[in-house]
């Protein structure tokens, strides 16, 4: 009896193994992502429609935490300096693009350039904060020193409300820029020799030659620098709080950063508010979101 | 090539570009290495205004030593190991599975769960911190490693799946249809037909999750706190406040807690570039 339920089992897999396997395979991944990722995004809009403390009961109030942060100096801070982040962090792309194109040689050495220029990226932002707010320091960073001898400064870059959030860029920009040097050091070296060479005999050169034969090969790099500068710019969080916790007075906040003070910190548990804003956040992602799954889509229709 | 390399140009020309070299580098690392200076300087250097200058006596040595003696970075480096590397294995388990599901089998809602994968893994960490910070605490494990260990497997599923489908893709199908005619069972194809060939995608997956992993903060502050769980990234706030204004160790501190990621991708790195530039030519 047993023996036929095996083979009956045994057969059922055979005749259905090739519904059932991806399945099969795609379970756990699913799980653990819906459990971790998916819900939550969903239970995080539920939650901005509550008053909750993260322990006791929540009180639905409707949309009144969309109506207070409408009336949020605070809120408006972070979202202005959310568009410094975003517009200048783009500058990491042409930043890349120079520098691999500086590095784009065969002398010898030429790959430890490479790497150590790289290197930026692989150490955490964490460290990367914490070493350019010693830079920066009035006391004892390399920073006035340096712009002193362009005549400029001495000045306290984290100090002051005006500067510190471009400070802040600017460490940012270092780990992004070397992140896109490589994107773009490894499309170089996909660019069709031939073609280069068909337009050198055609006079082609320089700048011309960049724009019209170079940076065309470089589409698909460029469009993954785009991705990942637009994501980087949008994430800004580690820097902001190692380096300055927001301050001063509040002036380096950005969403994300605010988002996690108004949930998670001395100024109170306030769960649903703090959700509201990351729906905000979540919202602006969300356009870059779907710009990135509609491309993939048209590739993949072409597959 | 482009630009024109520099062994057709003049004379004047290379040896320009081989000066501008490593001045651009040092330029480039100046904050680094103005940080590396401070580590291996006395505390009096510091006192007397010594900055940037000759250290007076080499302490290098005695610095470093320190930060692992005087302080609970010990730890906090084996907690980061103990964070990292089971994420590690995870994610790259379960995205060998999701990957050859998504990369080899035809089948309708495929791209929408691929695409599930993919926007999630884009989604800011903001809009997850309330409910998974709640789901951790309702399991019991917040300030646990486990718990930092299954939020952190889940979210890289996504990033990974999208590398691994990618990958498998590019692989022969023939191989795997060769397989079916001789009636290996599926699973047996993704153990001893697929699995085999994703070895290289495998270890450049480690190795920028195993950077990933380490170097995040943002998740270490939310569902951890104190000495017994917190990798490095999170205890290197707690060591600056133990040192307050002792530049030399701070700065001796942070390079080691961010060295383990410098010597993996130093090790591997071609697996990690290999990682990293996936999609960016094509």
């Amino acid at each position: 009896m047993s023996v036929t339920t095996e083979t009956d089992q045994r057969g059922w897999w055979r005749r259905n193994q090739m519904r059932a396997a991806p399945w099969l395979f795609l379970a756990p991944g699913i799980a653990f992502f819906a459990l971790y990722v998916i819900f939550p995004i969903f239970q995080s809009f539920q939650i901005s429609l509550y008053r909750w403390d993260g322990l006791g009961e929540a009180r639905y109030i409707g949309m009144r935490n969309y109506h207070e942060l409408l009336d949020d100096p605070a809120f408006y801070t972070s979202l202005r300096n959310n568009v410094k982040w975003l517009l200048l962090y783009l500058l990491a792309i042409p930043g890349g693009l120079f520098i691999a194109l500086f590095l784009n040689q065969q002398v010898r050495g030429i790959r430890l350039y490479k790497s150590l220029f790289f290197f930026p990226f692989v150490i955490s932002q964490v460290v990367v904060g914490l070493v350019f707010a010693w830079f920066y320091n009035p006391s004892i960073g390399l920073f006035n020193p340096l712009i002193g001898l362009f005549g400029l400064g001495p000045m306290n870059v984290l100090g002051n409300p005006n500067t510190v959030t471009y400070g802040i860029i600017a460490a940012g920009l270092w780990p992004q820029i070397a992140y896109c040097m490589i994107l773009y050091l490894t499309g170089l070296n996909a660019v069709d020799p031939e073609q280069v060479e068909a337009a050198r005999l055609d006079g082609a050169k320089g700048w011309r030659m960049l724009w019209y034969v170079i940076l065309p090969q470089l589409r698909p790099a460029t469009f993954i620098a785009v991705v990942v500068t637009v994501i980087g710019a949008l994430r800004s969080f580690d820097m902001i709080s190692v380096m300055t916790n927001g301050g001063p007075f509040g002036s380096s906040r950005v969403l994300a950063y605010y988002m996690f003070e108004v949930s998670l910190s001395e100024y109170g548990f306030r769960m649903g508010y703090g959700a509201a804003i990351a729906v905000v956040l979540f919202l602006i992602m969300l356009v870059y979101i779907a710009f990135f799954l509609w491309r993939m889509w048209r590739e993949e229709r072409g597959y | 090539m482009f630009p024109t390399p520099v062994e057709r140009r003049s004379n004047a020309v290379q040896t320009t570009y081989k000066a501008l070299l490593p001045l651009a580098l040092i330029l480039w690392l100046m904050p680094l290495l103005m940080v590396a200076l401070f580590s291996i300087k006395p505390d009096s250097d510091f006192t007397q205004g010594n900055l940037w200058g000759w250290p007076s006596s080499f302490v290098g040595f005695e610095n470093y030593t320190r930060v692992f003696t005087d302080s609970a970075m010990p730890r906090y480096l084996l907690n980061s190991v103990f964070i990292t590397v089971p994420t590690v294995i995870g994610a790259v388990a379960l995205s060998c599975m999701t990957g050859f599901a998504l990369g080899v089998y035809r089948f309708r809602s495929n791209i929408w769960i691929f695409f599930m994968f993919v926007a999630g893994n884009f989604v800011p960490f903001q809009i997850l911190m309330v409910p998974v910070r709640d789901l951790t605490l309702n399991l019991g494990l917040y300030d646990t490693r486990l718990g930092l260990v299954l939020f952190h497997i889940a979210f890289q599923t996504g990033f990974c799946t999208l590398f691994m489908r990618n990958f498998i893709r590019a692989l022969p199908r023939e191989l795997i249809e060769a397989a079916r005619v001789e009636g290996v069972s599926e699973i047996r194809i993704f153990w001893y037909v697929v699995l085999p060939l994703m070895r290289p995608a495998i270890a450049a997956l480690s190795v920028l999750i195993f950077t990933f992993i380490w170097n995040d903060y943002f998740w270490a502050v939310v569902l951890t706190q104190g000495v017994e769980t917190q990798p490095v990234t999170a205890g290197i706030t707690a060591f600056n406040s133990q040192f307050r204004a002792a530049y030399h160790m701070m700065s001796a501190g942070s390079i080691i807690a961010a060295l383990p990621p410098v010597m993996m991708f130093f090790l591997m790195q071609k697996h990690f570039i290999a990682g990293l530039t996936l999609g960016a030519v094509k």
